[in-house]
């Protein structure tokens, strides 16, 4: 009985190196919330700062232009989640018309293919973004050639359409990858129950309506709880890529507008208030979706 | 079988035309998606390979037009592309390395029941996947611990991916029990049922782990970008985006490389700061490509155990 005891706290013992990277590297830090509650400049240390309680959280508010500010960057925000949530059908019927195709070597293509923006970085999206659509790449280019246009767009150094065009690289990047999750469900759906609506007469559009749709529906349904509980999260890479002085207003969602008021001006501790204020609210989002999911479907994703 | 073989046909003839016009549809819409994917790697592909003259004019679209090799040979003797190409290197190697490991023996420690408080332990490292602390905070404590501007700020934070460990205790739990107990009415520890036993099991979900880790390390931006000043640590994807955003800075690089002359000059002369662009975006694209192949068979697995676990 004791060498069993022995055992595992030796077992513990082995893992006790990961437990500290864990403790250092995602709870220690969250001791930085501190920060929001004094005003910190950084070579002054935090036991040095003064304790201004919750000044930085009225701050943010207590005047007419910081509250505009604030207001264009939810509404940044939530344009953009709001779009990709809008068109979060899309990933799913792209897998349910794929699913239609006859010719597997050309389907295995088309899934090869789309999936691989999803394993290259924002970075290397802008780049090939800056290649394709700066004043001599190919789309300017070949638009003046055929003379649709007679001096080059620009696209990036605008403001025009931002959060549709985010929306778009996102799609770009993001919408072969998701569509494997519905090509898996899809695969799974029993054979029997196709050829039954086949024998009772349904053509192939029916069989979709009928019975491929409702049965990804499930998944279609928690990806979206997912999505929603991370409405304020687009991260900050697509976005500081992309971001240049004639689209900044627009195209700073939270969590870059969190990097650009600490690193760009120095607002550490309003940046911390502003980022411990997301912090919660994701947290209710997360508990929330959570709560409805289990209603819904009777399990949650947590 | 014949009878059958003239069914199928009659069948298909009788196809109503609405239908046939929407499968046609169907392969242009799916053609173009695929076009849309492939097409700007090409694209900047064939622009690297051609006259950086014609290219810089915006000339090459379809075909590479006055083959040659020199902008690869150019981005090769630049010293701060080179040093960025050994960190990010180094920085996939040792980190993927070291998460792999970890939750390898973390998914298998895990499920070590004999563990003192073991589901204290798993949960402690589980809820980490649901919060944050935010990238301000992270950012003064990597200061406060004196990890900033070092190598290391990018290897230690990424060892235990909550993800990755659940990933492989969910491949572990599938192991059929009698294996590690026979080991260890053989005498074998903890550990040594560890290596020789579950690891040789759990190898297709280790493949996983590690090229799920190893393309997010290569493509790794915002740590250097939050974590790091000196420019010795910049890897590969910040100096391209640097590149990207100062077109400027590329002049005074040729210049820095003063020294050597010739190069300076042939530098100056042969590589437009366009092509070196493109040439470095091609470097960097490139290793994920070489590991797509490989990859695409185990990313579906992954994937599925994670959507149904997580």
């Amino acid at each position: 009985m004791s060498k069993k005891k022995l055992r595992g706290y030796r077992e513990f013992l082995y893992v006790l190196p990961f437990i500290i990277l864990v403790l250092i590297f995602a709870y220690y830090p969250l001791y930085g919330w501190l920060y929001a509650f004094y005003d910190y400049k950084p070579p002054t240390p935090l036991s040095a700062s003064p304790f201004v309680g919750f000044k930085w959280f009225h701050y943010m508010i207590d005047n007419d232009v910081k509250r505009k500010q604030l207001l264009q960057v939810l509404m940044n925000t939530f344009a953009v989640s709001g779009l990709s949530m809008l068109f979060s059908w899309f990933p799913m019927m792209f897998a349910v018309f794929l699913n239609e195709i006859k010719c597997k070597p050309y389907k295995k293509f088309v899934q090869t293919v789309t999936t691989l923006p999803n394993f290259i970085s924002w970075v290397l999206v802008y780049s090939i973004a800056f290649c394709v659509f700066n004043s001599t790449g190919v789309v300017n280019s070949l638009m003046t050639s055929w003379g649709i246009i007679d001096k080059p767009i620009m696209f990036l150094q605008s403001s025009k359409h931002i959060w549709f065009k985010m929306w778009l690289w996102l799609t770009w990047k993001n919408a072969g990858w998701a569509a494997i999750m519905y090509i898996a469900a899809i695969t799974g759906i029993d054979e029997e129950l196709i050829d039954a609506a086949k024998v009772d007469g349904a053509n192939r559009w029916k069989t979709i309506w009928h019975i491929t749709i409702p049965s990804i529906l499930p998944t279609y349904l928690v990806l979206l709880f997912l999505n929603m509980a991370n409405f304020l999260s687009n991260g900050m890479e697509q976005f500081y890529v992309f971001q240049n002085s004639f689209n900044t207003k627009y195209i700073q969602v939270l969590d870059l507008y969190v990097y650009n008021l600490a690193m760009g001006n120095g607002g550490y501790s309003l940046s911390t208030a502003i980022g411990v204020l997301k912090s919660l609210i994701s947290i209710v989002l997360l508990c929330s979706m959570n709560a409805i999911a289990k209603l819904t479907r009777g399990e949650g994703f947590i | 079988m014949a009878d059958a073989e003239v069914t199928v046909k009659k069948k298909r003839k009788k196809l109503d035309p609405v239908d046939t016009i929407m499968s046609i549809a169907t392969y242009i819409v799916y053609t173009f998606f695929a076009f849309v994917c492939v097409y700007p790697f090409y694209y900047i592909f064939i622009n690297t390979i051609s006259s950086n003259d014609l290219s810089a004019r915006g000339k090459i679209t379809f075909w590479p037009k006055e083959l040659h090799f020199t902008n690869y040979i150019n981005v090769s003797h630049i010293p701060s592309l080179v040093s960025a190409f050994r960190i990010s290197l180094a920085r996939t190697v040792l980190g993927t390395l070291l998460t792999v490991v970890a939750s390898a023996f973390l998914g298998y420690m895990f499920t070590r029941e004999t563990m003192w408080h073991r589901k204290v332990w798993y949960r402690l490292v589980i809820a980490t996947m649901y919060f944050n602390a935010g990238i301000i905070p992270f950012f003064i404590t990597m200061k406060n611990i004196g990890l900033y501007d070092t190598f290391w700020v990018y290897v230690l934070p990424t060892i235990v991916s909550p993800f990755y460990i659940v990933l492989c205790k969910t491949f572990v739990e599938s192991v059929p029990r009698e294996l590690t107990d026979a080991a260890e009415i053989d005498g074998a520890g903890t550990m040594r049922t560890f290596v020789s036993i579950i690891i040789p099991v759990i190898k297709p979900i280790l493949a996983t782990v590690a090229i799920f880790s190893a393309v997010g390390q290569w493509n790794a931006f915002q740590d250097t970008l939050l974590l790091t000043s000196d420019p010795k640590l910049s890897t590969l994807q910040f100096t391209l985006y640097q590149y990207i955003n100062q077109a400027s800075s590329l002049k005074a690089l040729v210049n820095s490389t003063g020294n050597a002359a010739s190069l300076a000059a042939s530098l100056a002369h042969a590589a437009t700061a366009t092509s070196i662009r493109m040439t470095v975006t091609i470097v960097v694209v490139f290793p994920i490509l070489l590991v797509y192949p490989i990859f695409q068979r185990y990313f579906v697995k992954g994937i599925m155990i994670g959507a149904v676990k997580g």
